[in-house]
């Protein structure tokens, strides 16, 4: 089966096309331009390079969040039309998993970290575990939006627990790295440039295994995961909820 | 440019506000259809658009809309010669959902794509409906966000004569009535309470600006409005707001109206447009309409759903970018301030 993955959550552009185990193109782009501007014409040099026909790919995976707002909604608007206008189903693919699936078959524990601004991260805590034909994520603390603090203690107390050394990777780790280094106990390290950030073909990967457990929808239904309301919406929520107490 | 089938069919797509539409044009002129889907009613409870939810209600109906316009057109994405889409001005991440997903499909089926200006479709929006207005003609854009009087010299090639200085014309529409307790949208709500009120109950002023005698300004309206109502409050009296309503609108009208009748005039131009929401407005519409009528001057404005943001109007607009051979990239952005006339 073959696969046209999109990331553009965060500071990261990536597009990847994969066909079964093997990775036919790869194209990531960390520079100041903004992703309306770098993902599609990136996806076409791919195309030409490679030569690719689209009436041969079966699906279109998408890192669905959490995320930069913007950055989720052009990588969701931009495989919701593909999905349309390929008639194709779309895979989503949760953008820390996909993170953390750039460590395939570590043992050691990976946390992923993206600056999620306010004061926060989003974050979560993964593993890999071995089964019948190699390793399979899993996920120790799902995603959230937390602070640097919150999930270093989280890290720290789980480590203890499996004796495990926790790795963190993402564009939060730049952001964070003193604090890290500041609060973190027990051993650790960061995940060098090759794979400390998102790259489409780790989330074509996980989007393979998706598809066989029958986790494709329609692009009628694909929207991205904010983990957050709009600050409107959550302003509201507690104007209500002050109101509210005053009685 | 001949297809081979002598028609040129475009799929459009707007999504720069809080309305998600697609639709399907021929040649410009001929609408097979257009689907609004229109998000008023999420915005109401925070008195205007929230960008955030707005982008956030795109995404959800992107598909929906382009996969209505293309059924109820009869026709598939392998017969569209081309896809249009606005990329500004307006808000910045409603904007690059219908950029996003247009410049996808355009790449998916491998047919030109055509950025859009936003207000070049409002004033386009009258070719749909009056098959032989040809530019050049003035016309008089006003809406939630803009307050333009442009001079349509060609297809595709404007001069703006005057915008407003501070608040859009639908803007203050808006904070007019959020003031007097009709709620949002506040166009509609002030056009049928003024009906039963009295346009000269209050005097309010007609600015003008200094120095630029089509530019419009309308913060000092809005303010002599809630000086009025502070007034009233203060002296215990009761406020008709129905007369506030006729009276504000009145004050719009008349500058809007004169405004315009003074650039045709001046340009030598017999002809005169409206579009954009507030072309809606009953009373500007009729105040314009005698005026021209006055002047000799031939007068167009749009039915209501095509003053409304709608993507009908930016196929039509899209189609004589078209023929004139322009094409975007695949790198093509929104632009939140883009400026008519640039691309």
């Amino acid at each position: 089966m073959k696969i046209i993955a999109l990331d553009s959550s965060g500071l990261v552009a990536s597009v990847a096309i994969v066909e079964d185990d093997n990775l036919i193109a790869e194209y990531n782009v960390q520079y100041k331009k903004t992703h309306s501007q770098t993902i599609l014409p990136m996806l076409d040099e791919l195309k030409k390079m490679v030569e690719l026909d689209l009436g041969t790919v079966d699906a279109v995976a998408i890192s669905k969040g959490p995320g930069s707002f913007t950055g989720l909604r052009i990588g969701s608007a931009t495989v919701k039309g593909l999905a349309q206008a390929l008639d194709i189903p779309v895979i989503e693919v949760g953008t820390l998993e996909g993170l953390a699936c750039n460590l395939y078959g570590s043992s050691s524990l990976i946390c992923p970290l993206m600056d999620a601004r306010r004061g926060q991260v989003y974050t979560g805590l993964y593993g890999f575990e071995k089964n019948d034909t190699g390793f399979k994520l899993v996920t120790h603390l799902s995603e959230r939006a937390v602070s640097i603090e919150e999930i270093i203690d989280e890290a720290v107390i789980k480590g203890r627990e499996t004796g495990q050394d926790v790795i963190f990777l993402g564009d939060g780790v730049p952001v964070f790295k003193n604090v890290i280094k500041e609060k973190m106990s027990g051993p650790y390290s960061f995940a060098p440039a090759h794979m400390n950030r998102q790259r489409a073909a780790a989330f074509a990967h996980l989007a393979m295994d998706y598809y066989k457990e029958g986790k494709a929808v329609s692009c009628f239904d694909h929207a991205p995961e904010y983990l957050r309301l709009s600050q409107a919406e959550r302003e509201r929520n507690e104007g209500k909820r002050n109101k509210g107490s005053a009685y | 440019m001949d297809t081979g089938k002598g028609t040129i069919k475009i799929l459009s797509i707007e999504t720069s506000c809080d309305e998600t539409a697609a639709a399907v044009t021929v040649n410009g002129r001929e609408v097979l259809s257009n689907i609004i889907y229109s998000q008023i009613a999420l915005h109401k409870d925070y008195g205007g658009v929230v960008p955030e939810i707005a982008s956030r209600k795109h995404i959800e109906k992107i598909n929906q809309v382009v996969d209505a316009a293309l059924s109820e057109s009869g026709y598939g994405l392998d017969d569209m010669d081309a896809i249009a889409v606005t990329y500004g001005p307006g808000l910045v991440g409603a904007l690059l959902v219908g950029v996003s997903a247009a410049k996808a499909i355009a790449f998916a089926k491998d047919i030109p794509l055509i950025g859009v200006h936003h207000i070049e479709g409002h004033i386009s929006a009258n070719y749909i409906e009056n098959k032989d207005l040809e530019p050049p003609f003035v016309c008089l854009v006003a809406s939630g966000g803009h307050s333009h009087l442009v001079a349509v010299k060609d297809y595709g090639e404007y001069e703006v004569l005057g915008r407003t200085r501070d608040d859009a014309a639908g803007e203050a529409f808006d904070k007019v009535a959020r003031a007097i307790g009709l709620g949002y949208p506040g166009g509609p709500k002030i056009d049928k309470a003024a009906k039963e009120g009295n346009p000269d109950a209050i005097d309010f002023p007609r600015a003008k600006v200094e120095g630029s005698e089509y530019d419009f300004s309308f913060s000092g309206l809005k303010s002599a409005v809630l000086n009025y109502l502070n007034q009233c409050e203060m002296k215990g009296m009761d406020v008709n707001v129905n007369d506030v309503a006729a009276s504000f609108q009145k004050a719009v009208v008349d500058v809007l109206t004169d405004h315009s009748i003074n650039a045709v005039n001046a340009y030598g131009l017999k002809k005169f447009a409206i579009a954009g929401g507030v072309a809606s407005n009953s009373a500007l519409r009729e105040s314009l309409k005698k005026r021209c009528e006055k002047e000799n001057i031939e007068f167009f404005c749009p039915s209501p759903v095509y003053c409304t943001d709608n993507a009908a109007m930016i196929g039509t607009a899209g189609y004589y970018e078209f023929i004139k051979g322009e094409r975007s990239g695949y790198d093509l952005n929104a632009v939140p301030a883009l400026k008519l006339g640039e691309r």
